[in-house]
């Protein structure tokens, strides 16, 4: 006998999303997704925004990584709440691993969260973790085909941070090509060339990112 | 790697709807998974047989429908099959698009008895 079934295999994950964010949404934490490759520039974006808004807004972090604590402790540094989530092999973060860490926060204490995700262009945008808004750290030395080899990542975000375009003097980098390829993929994301050690378009990304959470930038 | 948690989460859907139907074996089950999902059938497979081990579903095929990834243009409303380098449009060349199918990951049905 045939049974039909017709149910997606995430929705467990997907019913777990849905209450983080109603948690989140119920102690009015707005919650950031981050996302990149591996050393593309996650952390010094976190650490920087951290520095430029501490004074304004309440900040916490979670740190998803396969292995060490290495993230949090210098995140832990700044003077903020931190937790962080080894996947002990984990290829991304999932609902799951967000609702154990969002458990062990104070919540009501905190404003914004960003959360780290497990360096991969892949698997993380496949998984929903119950966040208000993803953002993609890209950067110029991994080139600027990026968003043809990585299409579900670049279609799934709000916003693509291009990080060391600084650099770009010194490599084959073309942001014309880079920029229409984004846009293609995904019409309404805005993509921000930025620099965490020059300080390049940081500023229009915290404007960005105050909008989102519907504050005065 | 992530494999193994989704072939879980599909196994558990499998053995609730062969529960909730009284059956005595699953079969075979039939997924539908979306290119752009990422799902490498024979990473599914391999977890499968090792997760069923002790279920009704042991021994059970598992047989994939892929869905061609397609998306539709927002300038001139044409679907079409998007392309591994190219996802413009083929009528006006725009490329601004929507996509439309690709990304399911599903259980479709099972076969049981």
């Amino acid at each position: 006998m045939e049974i039909k079934v017709l149910k997606n295999i995430l929705s467990a994950n997907d019913e777990i999303a849905e209450r983080n964010r109603a948690l989140l949404d119920k102690n009015n934490v707005f919650a950031v997704n981050i996302m990149a490759s591996p050393g593309a520039g996650k952390t010094s974006l976190i650490l920087e925004t951290i520095r430029r808004l501490k004074d304004k807004i309440r900040i916490g972090v979670i740190e998803g990584d396969i292995t060490s604590s290495v993230d949090a402790e210098k995140v832990g540094k700044e003077g903020v709440p931190v937790v962080q989530i080894n996947t002990g092999g984990g290829c991304h973060l999932d609902a799951n691993m967000i609702q154990n860490a969002l458990g062990n926060m104070t919540l009501e204490d905190i404003d914004l969260l960003l959360i780290e995700n497990v360096g991969n262009l892949v698997c993380p945008a496949e998984f929903t973790i119950g966040d208000h808004k993803k953002v993609l750290v890209s950067s110029t030395p991994e080139g600027h085909d990026k968003p043809f080899k990585y299409p579900l990542m670049f279609h799934t975000v709000d916003a693509v941070l291009l990080n060391k375009i600084d650099l770009k003097p010194y490599l084959d980098f073309d942001l014309e090509i880079f920029s229409q390829a984004v846009k293609g993929i995904n019409e309404k994301v805005e993509v921000i060339p930025i620099s965490c050690i020059g300080g390049q378009g940081i500023e229009r990304w915290l404007s960005w990112l105050l909008i989102q959470m519907g504050r005065k930038p | 790697m992530h494999e193994l948690a989704i072939t879980q989460s599909m196994l558990d859907i499998v053995l609730d709807q062969a529960e909730k139907a009284e059956a005595e074996r699953v079969l075979a089950v039939k997924l539908s998974v979306g290119e752009l999902s990422g799902f490498v059938e024979e990473s599914v497979q391999f977890y499968f047989n090792f997760l069923v081990k002790g279920t009704i579903a042991e021994g059970a095929t598992v047989s994939f429908t892929m869905v061609p990834a397609k998306a539709r243009c927002r300038n001139c409303a044409r679907v079409f099959k998007l392309k591994e380098f190219d996802w413009s449009c083929p009528d006006c060349g725009q490329d601004s698009i929507e996509i439309t199918d690709g990304k399911e990951l599903f259980v479709e049905s099972i076969e049981v008895e």
